[in-house]
């Protein structure tokens, strides 16, 4: 066990180095570069900007190197001070922007993926045991509307519905007048009162997609000669189904945690934004609609290791559970 | 792996009943059929995947003759009746009397408490509803001109467009279903051209990965590992947001296709590598090792046949990926702009929550990327039973 968490924590450097590479890339993306664009910004708005300052800004963000200098100047500034550069559009060091709001997106996807998993898996195992009944052709269906619309068109009707059906305004995190309220009972109602839908919005995509697989394995596994022999042997029907073949379903399941945190993060950008939750996606919106770079990258080397952190955490959590895992091939089950 | 049988010795397929008689005389047949014939077979017995051959078949027809199937050129504005609901179709007019179905002319009105247009019909004169008429004029891909359109009202009617506007028309008087249809000419060939792309980097990278096994097949398989492991909106959205306003709209177009390719790949070149490292255990591939073929020819002849199938399902299993990437970016103002018509585009006037309240129909794209997506995912599924020799 130990020689297999090792080497997965191994192979999470390469990829982190690749993901950082991914966003510098796209840093480097749009034409001129950021410090140009901070000038003219800066002079656009009044300020005088003489040559002694543009070389002193071009020596900080080290332009006057190659791309790999820059490029390693930016990654040992993300590795020793977390600095990940500023952010002109909200005029704020990017790690502040960012770090405040990465925190709710996380908490929303975690949320999102409780929901998923508290729904999923009863109803998986539900409709497997139930095939063809009334009960599994309704969870097909839905499982195939769930996969197919996603999220932030979702949204985008729910919100709809909600402001013609109800008059209701369900975008953001809180009512207008609770944002700048202190943390309170009454906050916390209310912010109750708005994550739903967006944590609901982005756990029907991911729930659809679970009860199917778990309702597929579950079908493999029920067919198989382990089921009858404990049949046989007069166990109640609950016992056989919880402590073998839903054991063995539960397994893939497990390793859709670092998927479904993917699933999550990408589905869940393009639902905050629609939404306007203050939450990290907007951000990268934003950001990306002024070409502040900087803030993209970072959000894209968060996102990235976080995501990274996900599939490790799911990988140790199978191999925790499923002994063929730990013993055999790191790619097994 | 190696133990596995080819599909021909395999025992034919449990029909269903009631075909059954027709199937035995065809038992012959059955058994002289080739690989594709057999597909085919499988396919028709998927109901629900055939529903969506039929539905992608009418959405592609009415993109490829967009100029002709739409009343309206989809930028054609009618100022005089902007935001208006769907046209009311009638079969009976004022005096009751029963006509093939008509429209009346609408007339703009102001809602007396909240100042908000909104439209009656001048029941005086009736206007059918014809096919084939004369409207705006057209160049059918760029070649034919022609103003005839599928259906419509007589243009010169008191010098004025009588509007049939089955969706209702968006803010600027524009038709929806016009532009509906105009827009699926691009978002439903997003996703065609962006899975022609991955389907060559796939193809090339899985291949080579899983024939030459090793170092390389190691190498591969970590990027496309971590290429997975990624949020693809974001990305996508990254790389978008660094394409030119400026650029002109058939490049955009491109490169935003070139761009949701970048991780469509992935996903084909693992099962590509996987269905190429089983095949190679296979022992007519041994064989002709032993004949001394070459090792291209080996893969072109031998083994590209026997997951041709595999690939054409994840293909298509990714296509609703991309349309949703395209409607996502366009949507968001980082993909396709205005004047280009794409769903995404058009949805981009849904953002606003007022608008939208207001011409709830501005929200018809989304049906339509929800069906285009939702008969893809049939047609996937079904595909997949069908390719599947060892599925009965």
């Amino acid at each position: 066990m130990l020689n297999y968490i090792l080497l997965r924590l191994l192979r999470m450097i390469p990829q982190i180095l690749i993901i950082s590479v991914i966003a510098w890339i796209i840093i480097q993306l749009p034409p001129g570069d950021y410090l140009t664009e901070h000038i003219n910004r800066l002079r656009a708005s009044g300020l005088t900007v003489d040559s002694a300052e543009v070389d002193r800004l071009t020596k900080m963000y080290g332009l006057d190197q190659p791309y790999w200098g820059q490029y390693w100047k930016w990654v040992t500034g993300i590795v020793t001070q977390g600095d990940f550069g500023y952010s002109f559009t909200y005029a704020k060091p990017v790690n502040q922007v960012i770090g405040e709001r990465i925190g709710m997106t996380f908490f929303i996807a975690m949320l999102a993926f409780i929901v998923c998993w508290g729904f999923a898996i009863p109803v998986g195992i539900l409709v497997a045991v139930k095939q063809y009944s009334v009960l599994d052709y309704v969870f097909t269906f839905l499982g195939f509307i769930g996969l197919a619309v996603p999220g932030f068109l979702l949204a985008l009707v729910l919100m709809y519905i909600s402001l013609t059906w109800f008059g209701l305004h369900v975008g953001g995190l809180f009512s207008p007048e609770m944002i700048t309220a202190p943390w309170s009972w009454a906050k916390v109602v209310d912010f109750l009162g708005h994550i739903w839908l967006p944590v609901i919005i982005l756990a029907i995509g991911g729930t659809a997609n679970l009860i199917r697989t778990l309702r597929a394995t579950m079908l493999d596994e029920l067919r198989k000669q382990y089921v009858i022999v404990a049949r046989a042997k007069g166990l109640s029907e609950w016992r056989v189904l919880i402590s073998y073949p839903v054991r063995i379903a539960i397994n893939p399941i497990l390793s859709t945690f670092g998927w479904l945190l993917v699933w999550f993060f990408s589905g869940g950008t393009v639902v905050e934004i629609v939404l306007n939750l203050d939450t990290a996606g907007p951000v990268l919106w934003r950001s990306l609609m002024q070409q502040d770079m900087y803030t993209a990258g970072a959000y894209i080397v968060i996102i990235g290791a976080l995501t990274t952190l996900g599939s490790l955490v799911s990988d140790l959590l199978l191999a925790a559970v499923d002994p063929r895992v730990r013993f055999g091939k790191m790619e097994a089950a | 792996m190696s133990a596995t049988s080819i599909p021909t010795t395999e025992k034919p397929p449990v029909l269903p009943a009631k075909k059954k008689t027709r199937e035995i005389e065809k038992g012959e047949e059955f058994y002289r059929a080739g690989q594709w014939q057999l597909v085919w077979w499988k396919f028709r017995r998927h109901k629900l995947a055939q529903l969506a051959m039929i539905v992608l078949g009418i959405l592609y027809f009415t993109a490829i003759f967009a100029e002709f199937v739409t009343p309206y050129d989809p930028l054609h504005r009618m100022k005089e009746y902007a935001g208006m609901p769907p046209t009311t179709i009638h079969w009976i007019d004022a005096q009751g009397t029963f006509h093939l179905p008509f429209v009346y002319k609408p007339v703009q009105a102001r809602d007396p408490e909240t100042f908000r247009p909104i439209y009656q019909e001048e029941t005086s004169q009736i206007y059918p509803i014809k096919l084939f008429v004369h409207g705006d004029p057209y160049k059918l891909w760029g070649v034919l001109s022609s103003d005839i359109h599928l259906y419509g009202t007589d243009l010169q009617a008191e010098g004025a467009v009588i509007p049939v506007f089955l969706l209702g028309a968006d803010t600027l008087g524009r038709d929806v279903l016009s532009r509906v249809i105009f827009g699926g000419r691009i978002s439903l060939t997003v996703g065609l051209i962006g899975i022609a792309l991955s389907f060559v980097f796939g193809l090339v990278l899985g291949g080579v990965a899983g024939f030459f096994g090793g170092l390389v097949d190691e190498v591969i398989m970590r990027l496309i590992d971590i290429l997975i492991s990624l949020p693809q909106i974001p990305l996508w959205m990254s790389l978008a947001a660094a394409l030119p306003q400026d650029w002109p709209q058939l490049r955009t177009y491109f490169f935003v296709t070139i761009i949701l390719s970048i991780f469509g790949w992935a996903y084909l070149a693992r099962t590509v590598r996987g269905k190429l490292l089983s095949l190679r255990e296979e022992d007519y591939v041994m064989a002709a090792q032993l004949d001394g073929e070459s090792e291209g020819s080996i893969i072109t002849r031998y083994m590209l046949p026997g997951f041709a199938s595999y690939i054409i399902v994840s293909l298509t299993i990714s296509i609703p990926g991309m349309i949703l990437g395209e409607t996502s970016l366009s949507f968001l103002g980082l993909g396709l702009q205005s004047p280009t018509i794409s769903w995404g585009v058009m949805l981009q006037d849904a953002q606003n929550l007022q608008a939208v309240s207001q011409l709830p129909w501005l929200l018809w794209p989304v049906v339509f990327v929800v069906i285009a997506v939702l008969m893809f995912n049939f047609l996937g599924d079904g595909l997949r039973d069908a390719a599947d020799p060892y599925v009965t």
